[in-house]
């Protein structure tokens, strides 16, 4: 039976608890995405998007689902300490793709919290976003979580209000079987309202993951957005990561992705920039050693005049780790005046890592301003002698290179406590220093 | 301090240095000159362990230690320093964390606790007036968008914080100007004690105005050909190689 076949089963022997544990909102779309799933399959061999990663090899693993969203016993508020209290931030839950209850929030019209809850209570609220751009775009992965997904996070911030505090969201992966977790974060930011929001993904045991995530993000009018995305999971997970943006006029949107840890990940990432003035940039670091695979691909659409996009992804790669970025960005014909760069830069450690990088531009328009770069190299070896000469050991040497390398990345940061974090967390990767995240309770068990 | 005995080095297979026999004594300062291509750069680098040479034959002796077995950074730490003819520019590694790096790991191989960021930055401010090197440039990464006279400069300065017993100049005074140059000297001057050494590579009598040696060697040929009193440079600088090339009979 091939892999497919196992999860169409299983969609419809569990069809009826998949959306007794969910609403409305969520459940109406599941079989149409499941038809397109079923017709499209997961990307084989030759499907160009998916050139560098191959998910048929994760997806053979049997895993459990939380059909019955069934929420862990312990309180992660309580165990999961981690680093979130010197970041102060409003700190959220996803335990196996499930929200984890808190107390909403007091400011006015803004809603952090579960997904399903809010789509249950008010579902009319929700239905112009909901799948929206996901169902776009057609991709098999992600009409798989559309399929199977039953709860998440919504953030909600309404027409000219300004949420102070970074949201935090803590995916936490928690099972003692192997596990395929859904989960989908929809965020809505309305006309000249602000937002940051920080996801971090840990994994506490030993077993298998397979972590499917899809973003939706609705950026309004002279909006401003921040999604910081920080993976510290292990070996043993798989993350497929879709993000779908759209932006209007004059907003302003920055994501930035880390990859610390992981097994396989692939980030897709979407950008319609669909009003004038809209500004979106772009960031990723990976840092991958051992068997690792980093993948990331990103689509930015310049649909209208006066648009910049701005591309800056570095990886680090050593052992037989291998890293992919492909960056596409289409220029519309309408699309006069459009700004785009995309730089794409990375430093092998061995000759058995490897890096493919693809920076493209589609461009339609004649009247525009776009560039893109990528180089692939090896740690400077002048620069390593001049620094063993002042006496500093070849290891140490390293590190200050590589640390130096993709710090840049890091400053694209615009929370001070966050970049900070950052650098000391990346210092420890480095070091060797960071297999499990220091701090919390859970991974100490 | 440094003995060097019948020093063979090739790299790439090519033999550039052909028997080198030298002997710097506490609080001396030596000269090198030599025609392009002699073997001054190659004996400078052999000297710091540049892992591109490869020592075939010889002995180096550093305060009794055989240097030729010891990693460059421990080199370093016995205190060797080289002031690099060409400086590496290192984009995004600062100054300050460079040079806190360079202090730290020296303390530790002689059993000093790290110093403490107050102090160092103080230690920074006092070297830096040293070379009368600006700030901004400490602030900015390791000798990344300097000119050349800066970083030259900024190789004294090194040098100025690491306090070496013996230093290396390879042709620090290559693309200098006046006032660089008689800076740059002044802080070598400066850093002139009877425990201290140095040896300066150059092609010209000018840097040997400023910074006096008491003996002058002339390489050539991967070997040291001459060995005299600073009266040597002047006759150099007057009369250029040639004439030693013919006293070998060349």
């Amino acid at each position: 039976m091939n892999i497919e076949q196992q999860y169409i089963d299983l969609f419809e022997e569990q069809y009826d608890a998949l959306c007794h544990n969910s609403t409305e909102l969520m459940n109406a779309p599941r079989k149409e995405a499941m038809a397109h799933f079923e017709k499209q399959g997961i990307p084989k061999k030759g499907v160009e998007r998916y050139r560098y990663t191959r998910l048929d090899d994760v997806l053979k693993v049997d895993y459990g689902v939380n059909m019955q969203c069934l929420l862990p016993k312990f309180n992660p508020y309580k165990e999961f300490e981690c680093d979130a209290k010197g970041l102060g931030t409003d700190l959220h839950f996803l335990v196996n793709g499930v929200y984890y209850d808190k107390k909403p929030s007091d400011a006015e019209g803004v809603y952090v919290g579960s997904l399903k809850k809010f789509a249950a209570e008010h579902p009319e609220r929700l239905r112009p976003y909901y799948n929206r751009l996901a169902a776009a775009q057609k991709d098999s992965m992600a009409e798989f979580n559309t399929a199977f997904v039953q709860d998440g996070l919504l953030l909600f911030v309404p027409r000219n209000t300004k949420v102070e505090d970074t949201i935090q969201l803590i995916n936490i992966l928690h099972s003692n079987v192997d596990m395929i977790i859904f989960r989908r974060i929809l965020v809505v930011i309305e006309q000249g309202a602000e937002a940051k929001l920080l996801l971090c993904d840990h994994v506490t045991q030993q077993q298998r993951y397979f972590s499917s995530q899809v973003i939706e993000v609705f950026v309004g009018e002279n909006a401003h957005l921040d999604i910081y995305d920080l993976e510290e999971t292990h070996n043993l997970t798989a993350r497929v990561n879709h993000v779908y943006v759209e932006q209007e006029g004059n907003s302003n949107v920055v994501i930035n992705g880390t990859t610390l840890h992981n097994g396989l990940t692939r980030n897709d990432i979407y950008v319609d920039m669909i009003g004038q003035g809209a500004n979106v940039e772009l960031s990723g670091m990976a840092i991958a050693d051992k068997e690792q695979h980093v993948d990331n691909h990103t689509f930015v659409r310049h649909k209208v005049p006066n648009c910049t996009s701005h591309e800056l992804f570095k990886y680090v790669l050593d052992d037989v780790a291998v890293g992919a970025y492909s960056g596409r960005v289409l220029v519309e014909r309408d699309a006069q005046k459009s700004y785009s760069e995309q730089s794409s830069k990375n430093l092998c450690l061995n000759s058995k890592a490897h890096m493919y990088t693809q920076p493209q531009l589609e461009i339609y328009a004649d009247d525009v301003k776009c560039s893109h770069g990528a180089t692939v190299g090896q740690l400077d070896e002048d620069a390593l002698f001049y620094m063993m000469q002042r006496g500093i050991p070849k290891t140490e040497a390293r590190m200050l290179l590589m640390f130096a390398f993709v710090s840049d990345v890091i400053d694209q940061i615009r929370i001070p406590s966050l970049q900070e974090r950052l650098h000391h967390l990346t210092e420890q990767r480095f070091r060797g220093e960071l297999d499990q995240c220091a701090g919390c309770a859970l991974c100490q068990k | 301090m440094l003995v060097i005995k019948d020093l063979h080095a090739s790299i790439n297979g090519k033999e550039i240095l052909k028997g080198i026999n030298l002997n710097v004594k506490p609080g001396e300062v030596h000269a090198i000159m030599g025609p392009n291509g002699a073997g001054k750069s190659t004996m400078s680098n052999v000297l710091v362990g540049h892992p591109k040479y490869v020592v075939t034959k010889g002995s180096v002796t550093f305060n009794g230690k055989n240097l030729l077995d010891m990693a460059p950074e421990v080199r370093s730490h016995e205190g060797l320093f080289l002031s690099f003819q060409y400086p590496v520019e290192i984009p995004g590694v600062s100054m300050v964390n460079f040079m806190r790096s360079a202090i730290n790991e020296q303390r530790k191989y002689h059993n000093l606790e790290p110093l403490a960021a107050g102090k160092f930055l103080k230690l920074m401010r006092e070297k830096r007036a040293f070379v009368e090197m600006d700030s901004k440039l400490s602030n900015r990464a390791v000798n990344e968008g300097f000119s050349g006279g800066e970083k030259k400069r900024n190789e004294i300065f090194q040098m100025a914080m690491l306090e070496p017993t013996l230093a290396i100049l390879d042709e620090t005074d290559s693309g200098l100007d006046i006032d660089a140059l008689r800076i740059v000297a002044d802080g070598v001057n400066k850093l002139k004690a009877p425990d201290r050494s140095a040896i300066v590579i150059t092609h010209y009598q000018r840097l040997l105005d400023y910074i006096k040696p008491d003996i002058i060697h002339v390489l050539y040929d991967g070997r040291i050909v001459k060995t005299a009193g600073p009266e040597l440079a002047l006759e150099l600088e007057e009369k250029g190689y040639d004439w030693i090339k013919e006293e070998l009979g060349e």
